[in-house]
């Protein structure tokens, strides 16, 4: 985790740069949905103090789990949710540990 | 190799739930839906065992508001079973996301169960918030290492349980790992070739639909221990339907759940539980193909139909 920082700076500068579509959204909180085995958006950008909310509206469980371990949420009910507030700039790969192939981003910059 | 006889099955399936008998006899394995229709015709020397799978206990969904009650169908089918089965084998997902109290549940459930044993395995459903510890406290004492790996022989028949959702990374397929390869390979060295084998597992240990993740990514290597033996049959669940494959003298066969039917590989957009009414969730989940397998010779492979 902490010797993360470095790649991680590099990596956020690689693709705020490639993704010019991507851009922070300017509100102080923000809702991802789950559904059809999907996280949307995908790739989420967000600025530093944000609260990202997941809300599962599949019947299947699923969780939001950090790739490095920075977050995880328990199994998400139908239509339950999880929230993190994201207080440090950098890139959080997640995924579900129920179905790792779902794999999502939130990027704050 | 055809052999389904879909009406006949359909018209005793008027039940939730589903627990697969099995009857082995000379090697052979064949199975049937538990029902009261299906009275043993075993011989003597024979026996059987049923199999269920993916209880779900926590579960609530439009397909099914309550998986206990189907559960406890499906428990009363198994103890109406003359000559009872020896064993029942749960090929894990017993709960719904580890939702508290699903084991207490599912424990208190299965106790009303007539048979002398019953063999779990666990599903990711069981294990992916603490990796397997409550788990592996209740149900892996016996088994190797206390880490849920377990092999056992039945009147000349050798059964291997496999645990592959402890390492559920990646793209989302189930692994069995190196250590428990090589237990395999080790368990198996004693062995005749002419001794029938049961493999059991939660995740399908052949590529049903790797898009899903209804695969197991290092199952070749195990199955590769295999090959010697005229008579192999795999049993696994996880996908909620029956699925079946023949490869050589290999038998591969998905069970049902006993609590929501999930959809056929590719024909929604997603795997999970289907959204339809209970009562034709009902018919679905008894939907199952009946096949006799003659495990001593090569058969084409068998791909059956979905209920």
């Amino acid at each position: 985790m902490k010797n993360r920082a470095w790649p991680a700076v590099i990596v956020v500068g690689i693709v705020l740069t490639g993704l010019t579509a991507a851009h922070a959204a300017e509100r102080s909180a923000v809702a991802v949905s789950v559904q059809e085995f999907k996280f949307a958006p995908p790739l989420l950008t967000v600025r530093a103090g944000t609260t990202v909310t997941w809300t599962n509206h599949d019947e299947e469980t699923h969780t939001v789990t950090s790739a490095t371990g920075a977050f995880a949420s328990a199994g998400l009910g139908h239509e339950e949710g999880f929230s993190e507030t994201f207080t440090r700039p950098g890139r959080y790969e997640y995924f579900c540990a129920l179905h790792p192939h779902m794999k999502a981003t939130v990027i704050v910059r | 190799m055809d052999s389904i006889d879909r009406r006949g099955f359909l018209e005793c399936m008027a039940w939730a739930g589903t627990g697969l008998l099995w009857t082995a006899s000379s090697g052979v394995l064949s199975s049937r839906i538990v029902s009261p229709a299906a009275a043993a015709e075993t011989r003597a020397e024979s026996f059987r065992f049923a199999q269920i799978s993916d209880t779900h206990i926590g579960f609530k969904g439009q397909a099914n508001g309550d998986p206990t009650a189907s559960l406890r169908e499906v428990v009363e089918r198994i103890n109406a079973l003359q000559p009872a089965p020896a064993f029942v084998l749960h090929t894990g997902d017993l709960t719904h996301g580890q939702k508290a109290g699903a084991f207490d549940t599912i424990a208190e459930i299965l106790k009303g169960l007539k048979t002398e044993r019953v063999f779990y395995l666990p599903g990711e459903h069981d294990v992916f918030l603490d990796g397997g510890k409550e788990y592996l406290e209740r149900y892996g004492k016996g088994t190797v290492g206390g880490r849920g790996w377990q092999s056992f022989d039945y009147k000349g028949t050798h059964f291997v349980g496999l645990v592959n959702v402890l390492r559920y990374k990646g793209e989302g397929m189930g692994a069995l790992g190196e250590d428990q390869i090589e237990w395999l390979a080790k368990d198996l060295a004693p062995l005749a070739s002419s001794t029938p084998v049961v493999v059991f597992s939660h995740v399908p240990l052949w590529a049903v639909y790797p898009q899903w993740g209804w695969t197991t990514e290092d199952a070749e290597r195990a199955l590769e221990h295999l090959k010697r033996f005229g008579s192999v049959t795999v049993l696994n669940g996880h996908i909620h339907q029956v699925m079946q494959k023949v490869e050589g003298a290999v038998m591969f066969h998905t069970a049902m759940s006993t609590a929501f039917p999930q959809p056929a590989p590719g024909s929604a957009p997603s795997p999970g539980p289907m959204k339809i009414p209970e009562a034709d969730a009902r018919r679905m989940i008894g939907a199952a193909d009946v096949t006799y397998v003659p495990g001593q010779h090569p058969l084409a492979i068998v791909d059956s139909r979905l209920g």
